[in-house]
């Protein structure tokens, strides 16, 4: 695919996490916003594949698998701080 | 096995979109969260098995060491952080977890750059081992560097966007944990000094952009995306740092959109962008909240000492009446309808389970109870919802500004939870730096008992006149310990 194709791409999903998100409680900002932040963490697989491209040269090895590390931490911490805090809102009375 | 990872991706991509769109109910957040998380692990493996098809046979074991080394010592650090960390203090934690994304993106594109660094020495080394066998010189190995304008574009962006998204989010999160100053901090020049940065950062930009494979322009971004990442942050009070977080939340969406852009994956840009995007929604949103714009939460300095005019100075002739909790509690008794108004000190205290009790016990004395709470109060708009679930505070007794405004005469005691500037009746006049911003009137109840450690001025650095109203007490201390004493009257009275 070329460039044009990705931006397009780009754009649409723009609007869609414009129309997802547009009414939402206030109590749900921090979860919510704590839940798209372990979305970013989407930053693992390219980490991932930054690794697999590194081919010889060490040094971008090194950076790939800083990476995904860093990214692992965004992800897994995100999820479940964000499943702590929804958890405590389900047993309302 | 790469149909497989296909299949896996667009799954992934599904999972995403309906976990944000079930995250936004009350509902069936959990199961929304859920299944993002489910499409998190989805994208993994099929990138993993895109990885293992892509090399067909002449695979590298040390690619899938790495990777996986990198994933366990991510785990072993996430989940710990996730699972120890006090309720109170998530808001930082979150903060600091998307500092760590960014810097992900940062390094994604630092590592694609690296690459093709060395793969260009190698061919640059073997080209003049040819031209040594052979004889000749001349010959040149320029044409050999694989990164095209639009990669090298989009390389650039995710180490920019990654690296102001990183130490940003570090800033945010010393503000929120106290261990940097959180007023604003203001210095001559600050905005030239930052414009001059971003401009040489944009000059850094088209640098790559022209000549991927000089290495001088890349160090020069990380080093100032860095600089300019605690720069933007640096002058934002602690106040605004909610509106600061999803704005960073934001930018490292767009900064794994850009490292999509750079390895040639269309889930990181659809995924990056759908962050990007409900990031700068839920911002803007926030801001709606405070009646502010975005421009004037990130560049007025807000609660600075030098802007803050206004009422300063104005009621300290009065004397603020103090209120001891035994003389409190009998207000109390009496009360038909009585309001809590939570902020941050609340939290600090770790007050939420004294007061559902508190309230529990006022409930059984025949006492109308509700707790109001403000869109921004606590350190993230939503930080008092969730201290509140936590001590089962039911979400009846839940209302919002706007619900309890316009009866506020009816109010026999409103009670001020360590909240003190979405109560600051500044917010009404004209000319204070948080005039506009909705708060919750409470200084138009019948009393008002104001729970708060010392006299001192709010999160935002203004003073509040609210104190030293002829309806206000001040019960000083900390607010724990004064609900237990609440509490301990109540229960020796029945």
């Amino acid at each position: 695919m070329d460039f044009l194709t990705y931006a397009f791409i780009f754009l649409l999903s723009m609007f869609l996490g414009i129309e997802l998100i547009r009414k939402v409680p206030a109590q749900l900002h921090t979860p919510l916003m704590s839940g798209s932040n372990a979305i970013s963490g989407i930053s693992l697989i390219g980490a991932m594949m930054a690794v697999s491209l590194a081919g010889h040269s060490k040094f971008a090895l090194f950076l790939g698998g800083l990476a995904v590390a860093f990214a692992m931490i965004n992800v897994v911490g995100g999820y479940v701080v964000t499943d702590r805090m929804l958890a405590m809102f389900k047993h309302k009375g | 096995m790469q149909t497989i990872a296909t299949i896996l991706f667009l799954a992934a991509g599904v999972c995403f979109i309906m976990g944000l769109k079930l995250l936004g109910k009350q509902a069936t957040a959990r199961k929304g969260n859920f299944i993002s998380a489910a499409g998190m692990t989805m994208a993994a493996l099929g990138t993993l098995f895109s990885i293992i098809a892509g090399t067909e046979g002449e695979f590298e074991a040390g690619t899938l060491v790495w990777i996986f080394a990198g994933m366990v010592v991510g785990t072993a650090i996430g989940i710990p952080a996730a699972k120890l960390v006090k309720m109170t203090a998530m808001p930082e934690m979150v903060a600091l977890f998307n500092g760590f994304g960014g810097i992900a993106s940062l390094l994604v594109g630092w590592a694609e750059l690296q690459r093709h660094y060395d793969a260009a020495g190698a061919v640059a080394a073997a080209v003049e081992q040819l031209n040594e066998a052979v004889g000749a010189a001349g010959a040149h190995a320029d044409a050999a560097f694989g990164v095209g304008v639009s990669s090298a574009i989009s390389i650039f962006l995710a180490i920019f966007i990654g690296g102001v998204t990183f130490t940003g989010s570090v800033v945010a999160w010393g503000k929120l944990s106290g261990k940097i100053p959180s007023p604003p901090m203001l210095y001559p020049g600050q905005r030239v000094i930052n414009g001059i940065m971003l401009l040489g950062l944009i000059a850094c930009g088209v640098w790559i952009a022209v000549d991927p494979s000089a290495q001088a322009p890349l160090y020069i971004s990380i080093i100032l995306s860095f600089i300019l990442g605690v720069a933007f942050v640096i002058p934002i009070g602690g106040g605004d740092m909610p509106v600061v977080i999803s704005l960073l939340n934001s930018y490292s969406g767009l900064a794994a959109c850009a490292a999509g852009f750079a390895v040639n994956n269309v889930l990181l840009i659809i995924t990056g962008a759908l962050v990007g995007a409900s990031g700068i929604i839920l911002t803007r949103i926030m801001c709606l909240a405070m009646n502010r714009s975005l421009m004037n939460v990130l560049f007025s300095g807000f609660g600075a000492v030098e802007s803050g005019g206004g009422g300063k100075g104005s009621g300290e002739q009065k004397e603020a009446k103090i209120l001891t909790p035994d003389k409190a509690y009998y207000m109390l008794e009496a009360a038909q309808k009585v309001i809590f108004v939570p902020g941050y000190g609340m939290a600090v205290a770790q007050a939420q389970h004294a007061v559902k009790e508190l309230a529990t016990l006022m409930e059984a004395n025949g006492t109308e109870v509700l707790f109001v709470v403000h869109p921004v109060a606590g350190r993230m708009p939503g930080h008092m919802n969730v201290l509140l679930a936590e001590a089962d505070v039911p979400y009846e007794m839940l209302v919002g500004p706007e619900d309890i405004n316009p009866t506020m005469e009816s109010v026999d005691v409103a009670i001020v939870l360590g909240a003190n500037d979405v109560v600051n009746p500044l917010a009404l006049e004209e000319g204070t730096p948080i005039s506009g911003m909705p708060i919750v009137e409470v200084q138009r109840a019948k009393t008002v008992f104001t729970m708060k450690r010392t006299l001192g001025s709010g999160y935002a650095g203004i003073p509040n006149p609210l104190f030293y109203l002829d309806n206000n007490y001040m019960v000083l201390g900390d607010a724990k310990a004064t609900l237990q004493a609440l509490i301990d009257e109540y229960k020796s009275d029945s």
